[in-house]
């Protein structure tokens, strides 16, 4: 297989989703400002949704954009709105070594996941999953039979954290 | 999607985390280390899903086997997603709870469980 082969139209449409999502994900590290690294997660998540439509998971993408992007990213601006973050003067990032030290640790990580993952599988092309897999039907079919134990798990859990975040909420702990 | 290799959406996956990490490791603002933990979380989806759909695996096409293990891949990823919205309720309150009682959340600063 030549490089022309590789060149598709669906691989722009891949380039142009993944470098909004590549890119908004650096803006979330690079940003002074934790209003603006929010926005930038948010179109961070919104971009990754519509990664998952081109994997055809519509019901994990639509999730993603009512769980991620409406609620989870509300409760963060709600916070940062609420602790009122610009006023505090020791949050502002000075140079320091961390920087250097954390850049050159990531790019170690990269490199050591990149060589030990990407390259077994440099020539898998094909999709191999059947066409319906991530319809609503099918998820729920499986969230309700084969997954009903995880799934009534993941209730409590979610209940602790309800109860959690009241108690922490609470005026005197 | 046909025509993208499965490399193309882990190589995403794997950027997206790493800048996760760097974040977590740079950044003194808990808020901002919550978001690179999401950041990672949701990269780690991804690389799910990538998996999911194609499923380098030696089963023949058309195998229920196939089709369970690749819903494995989704279910995952939902369940990936109550943990995120607990975590992120209970850590808003623990660090709303921390600036309550030190007027400042700067997560150099925060010693009390030195021993």
């Amino acid at each position: 297989m030549n490089t022309a082969d590789l060149l598709t139209p669906n691989l722009g449409v891949f380039a142009l989703l993944g470098g909004i999502a590549g890119l908004a994900a650096v803006g979330v590290v690079a940003f002074n400002n934790a209003v603006r690294s929010a926005l930038c997660l948010v179109i961070s998540f919104f971009t990754l949704a519509f990664l998952y439509f081109t994997l055809t998971f519509e019901m994990i993408g639509i999730l993603q954009i009512v769980v991620y992007t409406g609620a989870i990213m509300v409760l963060f601006l709600f916070v940062i709105m609420l602790l009122n973050l610009g006023a505090l003067k020791s949050l502002i990032e000075e140079r320091d070594p961390k920087l250097l030290l954390g850049g050159l640790l990531g790019l170690a990580l990269a490199v050591l996941l990149g060589s030990q993952v990407l390259l077994p599988v440099a020539n898998v092309l094909e999709t191999r999953a059947p066409a319906d897999i991530g319809s609503p039907q099918s998820v729920g079919y499986s969230l309700f039979t084969t997954y009903l134990y995880p799934f009534e798990i993941a209730s409590v859990l979610l209940l602790l954290g309800i109860v959690g975040s009241i108690l922490l909420a609470k005026r005197r702990i | 999607m046909a025509g993208v290799p499965l490399i193309a959406y882990l190589a995403l996956g794997l950027f997206m985390f790493s800048v996760g990490v760097v974040g977590v490791i740079i950044r003194r603002n808990p808020i901002v280390i919550f978001m690179c933990i999401e950041l990672m979380l949701n990269a780690v989806n991804l690389t799910f899903l990538a998996f999911a759909k194609y499923m380098p695996s030696k089963l023949p096409t058309g195998n229920t086997q196939l089709a369970e293990a690749s819903m494995g891949g989704q279910l995952m990823v939902i369940f990936v997603m109550a943990v995120a919205a607990a975590e992120v309720a209970v850590g808003l309150g623990i660090i709303m709870a921390i600036f309550r009682l030190r007027k400042d959340i700067d997560i150099d600063e925060m010693n009390l469980l030195r021993g």
